[in-house]
């Protein structure tokens, strides 16, 4: 039988396995947002386990609205990455530095 | 015990998949094995009897937001050596983070303080019943303002993505309706007053 702790580890270690992510490819930016994405899903696991467990349906409402607000982060973060490489020719977020931040 | 033993195969064939995501030299590889960790994780929702969300993941995200990030990905022209550079250097603090991290919540869950076997088990989700007609009842009903916004969300996302990438080009010809719309008479026409001549046929 299947615990719900099983589902949590499952989540946590694919949160920092995403979380890694960031730190690793801090240049790319496309593999960044593939971060995210992976960060996202183990948020998902997380209440697709609690909803299971508890009986719960509103856990499963609550991803639907979280996979569509995802939808729309990576289409408006590609768009961004294709003017950006279209301006710049790169997509290097270390070459990203004309706000002097 | 069969279920335990599917549980497992697929956080495996997901965990080696997210590493191979943020370690591959390739992004193609990584989005490719994004797809591979999306699917299992669609497997492993159907495992937790959240069916709909299962196909909804790979209809949305491996069938329409991957192939996005493809697109992107063989559509720029990007030099993976220098965008790679750095990578070793942050590898143990990367590491690091993702240990410490794991061990934390490692640390939560296992105290005894958090009573996750008490919390609910899979005696409780037993009568839950048809899945997707439960999300529905609860979409269209408790959750209908909600699923308006995120409706007017996806909206802004294909307006934004089509603002963003959209680009005039030099040299092409093409309407200014509201310059034809806003023209006058007067820029138009000229009223020039020409004197009458006489006919000189006769």
């Amino acid at each position: 039988m299947l615990a719900l702790s099983d589902y949590l580890v499952l989540s946590a270690l694919l949160f920092s396995i995403g979380m890694a992510g960031i730190f690793l490819n801090r240049k790319n930016a496309i593999v960044l947002l593939m971060s995210i994405e992976l960060i996202l899903l183990a948020v998902n696991f997380n209440f697709i386990a609690f909803s299971h467990f508890l009986g719960d349906i509103h856990g499963q409402v609550f991803v639907f609205f979280i996979l569509t607000v995802a939808a729309a982060e990576s289409a408006i973060g590609l768009a961004i990455l294709v003017v950006l490489f279209r301006n710049r020719d790169t997509i290097n977020v270390g070459d990203l530095d004309s706000m002097k931040g | 015990m069969i279920e335990k033993v599917i549980f497992y195969v697929f956080a495996a064939i997901l965990l080696a998949a997210a590493v191979f995501v943020i370690t591959a030299r390739n992004p193609v590889h990584s989005a490719l094995s994004l797809v591979l960790a999306f699917f299992t994780s669609a497997a492993l929702w159907l495992l937790a009897e959240a069916e709909f969300l299962g196909i909804a993941l790979v209809l949305v995200y491996v069938g329409a937001v991957m192939v996005l990030f493809l697109f992107v990905v063989m559509m720029l022209d990007i030099n993976a050596a220098v965008l790679r550079e750095g990578f070793a250097r942050y590898l143990p603090l990367g590491a690091l983070v993702g240990v410490v991290m794991v061990l934390q919540m490692l640390l939560v869950l296992g105290s005894g303080e958090v009573d996750l076997a008490g919390l609910g088990s899979e005696a409780a989700a037993g009568a839950t019943g048809n899945n997707v007609r439960l999300i529905g009842s609860m979409l269209y009903t408790v959750y209908v303002y909600p699923f308006e916004l995120a409706a007017i969300v996806l909206l802004l996302a294909i307006i934004a993505a089509i603002m963003l990438t959209h680009r005039r080009r030099g040299g092409t010809k093409h309407q200014n309706i509201s310059a034809q719309v806003r023209t006058r008479k007067e820029d138009r026409l000229r009223t020039v007053n020409l004197p009458s001549e006489r006919r000189n046929d006769s």
